[in-house]
């Protein structure tokens, strides 16, 4: 269907919805890369007006990826709710924004028009806001997950503890995780990309992060961000799984790139399940995403970065996952420039999930290519945590010396947490308390002395060095 | 020494353990000053390194010592699509194609006998791994190439300015060779700005896609050594001459990925 909207004596036409979603986005990198920007900053204006005048209900009838070619517009069209969609029906893409916007979108009524929401109705909507709208509409939406804690009660902020090491040593993790759970990191989840995609390194790992979970008793999941065929195999042979991770994307295409399909997702959720590995709730998926991996794929069929990506998160909310992240700077500046880019498309992301009904974290990173800095990631640290977002990834120094790239800290999330009177998950929180890692009056404090149960693992360390010391002097 | 306000980790001693920026310490919860700048000085080292422009006189001295390059002839300097930095990247697409000026240069370099090999170094994201990584790496591989007891017939060494990986593929179209491997500058992380990636694939040519290559990374001296990545990329060569593939198809099974997991101490964190 065409698109056209008249300004003065001039009538600009856009040949599809494709089109003009694109050509309304704000301007990024791997837009321009794809070749759909908007040519003039005039023109993406326009296109914005157009994109508004849009009846919401055109995108159930104008699939952007064909419904027959594609599996998850198949998923999109299929699981649409008319019911839950009947009171905004009538909405055009700006009167949804209007809407959004005003005191009647409560959370109780956000939640209750999520399963009559497409992704595109989101993304597009997204397309005519502000920063500040996104900010404030995300805060509205509340997306509470639980396995072993709960993640996502007003008032609280996560983080995933990533004690990442190049050659995955044992004990090059475990001091990072020691690093971390003295900052009071690692509620959303103790997670690990592994070095390689090896099978047996993955049950290792997996045993020991269920080791240290079990032997601290520590209200936490653990997680080795492997692929989803590796989790489904590692269930079948006995090592404790708690969460299964897939980076997904919002083509059937991106996916096949990814070496999975939607069948994959519920087999292996069906496989976590079954485990039962959970104590206070039983969301066991973990799904990465970010802009531009459908580009990246060649697998974007025409549509903007941001619209592909918001299409992931109809993927992913098929599966109840307890933690969804975008990870937002991390595929490069031919995708995001640069800090403005990257803090646009972080806002876009957590408000567009979070209107899906996700638990939205973002990992709030750059490559040393991209045009972007700590400061960068400062204002898109608040910025999110001002808006409600769920988690954000917690490493030693932001400094990632696997993957490397950089993102938040330790410190970071202790700074939001602070400026913000933020918490963490309540079970975990209880946890710090009674290892005396921090104070019990509010706000959280960090204690300065090291827990007793921790000094005496360090104790315990240079002992056995010494003793090793000992027996090499022996030979 | 202490320093007024910050409050010590006594972890710090695990750092012998780990790369990662443990134990910083914690002025109120924000990081100490001496760690804010540290970082702020290896972030500007890494942002540095990947607007460094190869040095191509220095890397063509480098080269011209090793006795083993000397019999494939000149080495043939190259450009791809992308004019400057800043356009290599926001244009992929750019570097990893060659300039057409320059596939006239190599249609006089391939012969009726097709190469065995050819290598191609590109600057990537580092060309301070470029120039620190390939000599001695060049050296361990055609050590390894020489050694073997299957003759390998090498096409003259190419270098690629603003290139990405994909450029080796046009690269060894052109010169109709049977294989390129490509040495090429990782992106720099805050402790690794100088790491060297290689990437190998059979039967190159425009188009091939990243799950039709293998690839060996983080060659460094602090990290994977050129002997030791001459050694898996030889294994990984002569399978590709065997099965005529690279790629996902294509495993290293050079070692046993599990023996590299428990090199340190044991979990210091679980009763012993």
């Amino acid at each position: 269907m065409r698109y056209s909207y008249t300004l003065g004596t001039t009538r600009y036409h856009f040949t599809n919805l494709a089109e003009l979603m694109a050509k309304a986005t704000p301007a990024r990198a791997g837009d321009r890369l794809a070749g759909v920007i908007a040519h003039t900053a005039q023109e993406r204006v326009i296109a914005q007006m157009a994109l508004a005048d849009v009846p919401l209900k055109n995108f159930l009838n104008e699939a952007l990826v064909p419904y027959e070619e594609d599996e998850v517009t198949r998923l999109i069209i299929d699981t649409h709710s008319a019911d839950a969609f009947a009171p905004i029906s009538h909405f055009t893409v700006g009167d949804f924004r209007n809407w959004l916007l005003s005191d009647a979108a409560d959370s109780a009524t956000l939640a209750q028009v999520r399963p009559g929401l497409t992704p595109e109705m989101v993304a597009a909507v997204s397309k005519i806001m502000r920063n500040q709208d996104l900010i404030l509409v995300a805060k509205k939406c509340q997306v509470t997950t639980a396995f072993r804690n709960t993640i996502g009660l007003p008032g609280r902020f996560s983080t995933r503890l990533q004690p990442n090491h190049p050659t995955d040593d044992s004990t090059g993790i475990a001091a990072s995780i020691l690093d971390g759970l003295m900052y009071g990191s690692g509620d959303a989840v103790i997670g690990i990309n592994p070095a390689t995609d090896n099978l047996a390194q993955c049950q290792n790992l997996l045993h020991m992060l269920d080791e240290i979970i079990q032997h601290y008793q520590i209200p936490t999941q653990s997680c080795v961000l492997t692929h989803v065929t590796n989790a489904i195999e590692a269930i079948e042979l006995g090592a404790p799984l708690d969460l299964v991770f897939q980076s997904i994307g919002g083509t059937e295409a991106t996916n096949t790139g990814f070496g999975f399909n939607l069948a994959h997702l519920a087999q292996a959720e069906a496989a976590a399940q079954s485990l039962a590995r959970g104590t206070v709730g039983n969301n066991v998926m973990y799904f990465e995403t970010g802009q531009g991996s459908s580009l990246s794929a060649n697998a974007h069929w025409g549509l903007d970065q941001q619209t592909c990506e918001v299409r992931a998160y109809a993927v992913a909310r098929q599966y109840n996952p307890l933690l969804v992240n975008t990870v937002v700077g991390f595929i490069g500046p031919e995708y995001l420039f640069d800090g403005k880019e990257i803090i646009r498309a972080g806002l876009e992301d957590h408000c567009c999930g979070k209107l899906l009904g996700l638990p939205m974290g973002v990992d709030v990173c750059y490559t040393n290519h991209a045009q972007a800095d700590q400061n960068d990631m400062d204002t898109l640290l608040t910025l999110l945590a001002v808006a409600g977002c769920t988690y954000i990834m917690g490493i030693p120094g932001a400094d990632d010396i696997m993957l490397n790239y950089q993102t938040t800290s330790f410190h970071d999330a202790l700074y939001a947490r602070q400026v913000l009177g933020l918490r963490a998950a309540p079970e975990f929180e209880a946890w710090l308390e009674k290892m005396q890692i921090i104070e019990t009056h509010q706000p959280a404090k960090l204690l300065d002395a090291m827990p007793d149960t921790f000094a005496r693992t360090l104790e315990h360390l240079s002992d056995s060095d010494n003793s090793d010391a000992r027996a090499e002097a022996g030979q | 020494m202490k320093r007024p306000h910050v409050v010590a980790n006594p972890w710090q001693q695990l750092r012998r353990f780990t790369d990662a920026r443990i134990g910083l310490g914690r002025a109120g919860t924000s990081l100490p000053t001496h760690e804010l700048l540290a970082f702020q000085l290896d972030h500007a080292r890494a942002q540095d390194a990947v607007h460094l422009p190869l040095d191509l006189a220095r890397l063509a001295t480098d080269l011209s010592a090793l006795p083993a390059l000397a019999p494939l002839g000149d080495i043939i300097h190259l450009r791809s699509r992308a004019a400057d930095r800043n356009q290599y990247l926001q244009r992929p697409d750019f570097g990893r194609r060659l300039h057409e000026d320059e596939i006239p240069r190599l249609h006089h370099l391939s012969t009726s006998t097709e190469y065995d090999l050819a290598i191609v170094i590109a600057d990537g994201l580092s060309s301070q791994a470029v120039q620190q990584n390939t000599a001695p790496m060049c050296e361990a591989l055609l050590s390894a190439l020489h050694n073997d007891d299957q003759s390998w017939q090498l096409a003259p060494l190419c270098v690629v300015q603003q290139g990405r990986v994909a450029v080796g593929d046009e690269v060894g179209e052109q010169l109709k060779a049977k294989a390129v491997v490509v040495l090429i500058g990782e992106r720099p992380g805050l402790s690794s700005p100088d790491s060297l990636g290689i990437y190998l694939t059979w039967q190159p040519k425009v188009g091939r896609n990243d799950g039709e290559r293998n690839c060996i990374s983080n060659v460094r001296p602090q990290g994977l050594s050129c002997s030791e990545a001459a050694r898996r990329l030889l294994y990984l060569l002569k399978e590709s001459r065997r099965l005529q593939l690279s790629g996902v198809d294509l495993k290293d099974r050079t070692i046993s990925d599990t023996s590299t997991i428990q090199n340190g101490a044991k979990n210091f964190l679980l009763p012993s």
